[in-house]
Order: C-alpha cells, then sequence, then structure tokens
C-alpha cells in the first residue's frame, strides 16, 4: 500500500518538474553556463583551470540546483495538495521521498551526468572523468535533499529563492570537502576512504533530511 | 470524552492583532451535523483548520480522531493532470477502492480525461468533494463545501452529508447559505 503512494506522488511530482521551469533544460544549461564562463574568465591558463575544475563543478551544480528548487513545495502549499497531504498522522516521509527524488532525477541526475563532459571543456584530466561522474551523481542527492529542506522552511515565503541558499549552503559543506577531496586524491589510498566519507554524507542527508523537511512543512502549512 | 469523535475545549484564536474567537466548546459524536455561520473573516476557517490539526489553537485543547477528510477551500488539483489521476492519486495514497462509486456520484467519468486545468470551477469543486466518496472517513472537515457549485450539485452534496450522518459519521462544515439540512449544533462566529 504504501509503495502505491509512493509511486502515485512520484508521478505526479515527476511530470510537475518535467512540466514547470522548463524541465531537464534549464537547470542543466545553468550548470554548463557556469562552467562556460569559469572557462573564459580563467583565460589561457590551462594548468589552472585543470586544478580547480573539481571545485567548479560542485559550485555550478549548487547553483544549477537552485534553479528550480524555489517551486518545490511552494505549488503545492498554494494550491492545498500539501494540505490533503497533512491529514495523515505521522511524518511525510513518502511525500517528500518521492517529491525530492523526481526532483533530483529531472534536475539534478542530468547535471551529474553532463559533468564530465563539462570536466573536458574545463581541463579536468582524462582519468579522472568516471571517477568524478560517480561523485557529483552521489554529491548532488545530498545537494538536492538539503536543498528540498531549504525550500519546505522557506515555501510560505513569497520569493524565498535566496532563503533557500541561505539555509542550504552550510549544509552543503561536508558533501562538497569530501567530493573535492575524493577528486583530488585519486590513484593515492585515501581516494577510497574520501568516497566512503561523500557516500555516508549523501546516506546521513537520505536518512534525516525526510524529517526535518516534513516537520518544516508542517510548520509551512500553519 | 472518550466516545467523542471531535473534542475541542475553550479554543481561542488570534489572526494578527484581531480576536477570531474564544471559548468554543466543542463535543461532535456520531451523526452530529455541526454548521459554522458568520461574516467573510469571522474565523469559520481558521476553526476548520484548527480541527484539521493544520493550525494550533492560540488557546484551549482540540482532539480530533484520525484520519478525517479535509475539504478546504484550496480544491489540491493540479492543472496539467486529468480528473482521473487525482482520484488515482488519493485512492493510491488513503488505500481505498471508491474511484468508480465517487466518479459516479459526481458524474465525472466525461471528465476523466481532461486535465483539470481546462475545468470549471464547479468542475473542479466536484472532482475535489469526490474524495469524500473515495475511502469512508468518519469525519468530514468541509469549508464551504457549495461554493460554486450548480443547483444539482448542490443537492447531490446536501444528500450525501445527511447520509453521511445517519449512518453515524459525523460532518463540520462552514457554509453561507440556508439549506434543509438539520444541525444538531449551529456555532455563529
Amino acid at each position: 500500500m504504501k509503495a502505491k503512494a509512493f509511486q502515485s506522488i512520484f508521478r505526479q511530482a515527476f511530470s510537475e518538474a518535467w512540466a514547470k521551469g522548463g524541465g531537464f533544460i534549464l537547470p542543466l544549461s545553468f550548470f554548463i553556463g557556469v562552467g562556460v564562463l569559469v572557462a573564459f574568465s580563467v583565460g589561457n591558463r590551462a594548468e589552472l583551470l585543470s586544478q580547480i575544475s573539481g571545485g567548479i563543478l560542485w559550485v555550478a551544480m549548487v547553483a544549477g540546483a537552485f534553479v528550480t528548487m524555489e517551486r518545490l513545495y511552494q505549488a503545492d502549499l498554494e494550491d492545498g495538495v500539501l494540505e490533503l497531504h497533512l491529514q495523515d498522522t505521522g511524518p511525510l516521509t513518502e511525500y517528500v521521498l518521492a517529491k525530492t527524488l523526481a526532483h533530483w532525477l529531472v534536475s539534478g541526475l542530468p547535471m551529474a551526468l553532463f559533468s564530465p563532459l563539462v570536466g573536458i571543456m574545463l581541463q579536468m584530466p582524462r582519468e579522472l572523468l568516471p571517477l568524478a561522474g560517480l561523485c557529483y551523481s552521489l554529491g548532488s542527492l545530498a545537494i538536492f535533499f538539503w536543498g528540498g529542506f531549504g525550500a519546505a522552511l522557506s515555501s510560505s515565503v513569497r520569493r524565498g529563492g535566496l532563503l533557500i541558499a541561505l539555509i542550504a549552503l552550510p549544509l552543503y559543506v561536508p558533501t562538497i570537502l569530501f567530493g573535492v577531496l575524493t577528486i583530488e586524491s585519486y590513484g593515492t589510498d585515501q581516494m577510497f576512504i574520501n568516497l566512503a566519507f561523500l557516500l555516508s554524507c549523501t546516506l546521513f542527508t537520505l536518512a534525516v533530511s525526510p524529517f526535518m523537511t516534513s516537520a518544516a512543512l508542517r510548520m509551512s502549512a500553519d | 470524552m472518550v466516545n467523542e469523535m471531535i473534542y475541542a475545549r475553550n479554543l481561542g484564536m488570534v489572526r494578527g492583532v484581531r480576536k477570531l474567537f474564544s471559548g468554543i466548546d466543542l463535543d461532535v459524536g456520531a451523526g452530529d451535523l455541526v454548521v459554522l455561520r458568520g461574516a467573510n473573516g469571522s474565523g469559520k476557517t481558521t476553526l476548520l483548520r484548527v480541527l484539521a490539526g493544520l493550525t494550533s489553537p492560540i488557546v484551549g485543547e482540540v482532539s480530533v480522531q484520525f484520519p478525517h477528510h479535509w475539504i478546504g477551500h484550496l480544491n489540491g488539483l493540479k492543472p496539467f493532470e486529468t480528473a482521473k489521476s487525482h482520484l488515482k492519486l488519493w485512492v493510491n495514497t488513503w488505500g481505498g477502492d471508491g474511484i468508480d462509486r465517487a466518479a459516479k456520484t459526481f458524474q465525472l467519468e466525461k471528465l476523466y480525461a481532461i486535465p483539470v486545468g481546462l475545468l470549471s470551477a464547479g468542475q473542479k469543486r466536484r472532482l475535489a468533494l469526490a474524495r469524500l466518496l473515495l475511502v469512508d472517513r468518519e469525519i468530514w472537515l468541509l469549508d464551504e463545501p457549495f461554493a460554486s457549485l450548480d443547483q444539482a450539485a448542490r443537492h447531490l452534496v446536501k444528500r450525501l452529508i445527511s447520509d453521511h450522518c445517519n449512518k453515524g459519521g459525523c460532518v463540520v462544515t462552514a457554509m453561507h447559505e440556508k439549506t434543509d439540512l438539520v444541525p444538531s449544533l449551529e456555532i455563529s462566529l
């Protein structure tokens, strides 16, 4: 029964994410655009660009994630769907999981899949590209789940987009630290340790943030 | 208070600096129909939201049996989804089997394949109210159920309300219209 509920909510959330705000194209073009701009602004220094490429991609992904985050719960708050979900006792974990996963699938995963391509543009060493793709896929989950928490807290605020950034940015620090460390320690023994820490950051986010998000939604509906 | 579906003592609420209501006591049991009346802005919706657990009261205590049906003044519909997919979503979430019954009663079959964005206000309201029949729940909390409904649909909703009360459920509703429904309690806010 619960699986069916999850499936239905996910389907609706997915088609909403797909239809609204240009679907995957808007965050993805933002992500690529930031990469292109940095490449231009660093200019004719290929070694420098190559060294900072890993960090740039994280910043670009965070920027891309915020493009569509604001409307994630705001739409449901405004049209009354959230009130209906709140009629169930207990936390809204299925609803939150379905909404955030659908949002990540439409906006986050395309960015992660394109990150090796943008990496090439930023002179990232070729042998790093598969590892980078893995790191950005894992990290983007954490980025979107914490972003969803920020979106839930600020969903009753008009133009709350910047507020989401303010709430979520500090929560991104561990993920981005271990994400960058993993890429930098490529080929050493440290790599697997850093990768394990990155994975644990994502798992911790997946385990904790849905409860925080559903508490925030209960507050926003008041 | 053990057998009561809705129990409230000394409920009070403010909005901004204005007092909306205070000292509201409610004991609603099987078969009761409670009608909330009052001018716009008098606090009917707020009282219903308190009962639905969406807002906490400033003073007083309230306990309402879960789960209940909540039809707020927002319809809770997505413009790009069809009528059928809305009904299916809630049946899957709540675990009932009343899609056919709900669609037939509210004459939604013809609207099944149409995106909700293309429906009229009355048709949307009918679709929202059809949730009442998807699963059986004893408590119905209705905020202006007749808003934008035509004459036939109003009669239908009135009949459903009185049937529900006769079957041992209870209904708390805010409304402006005078109807032939006989409330067991009428609260003027």
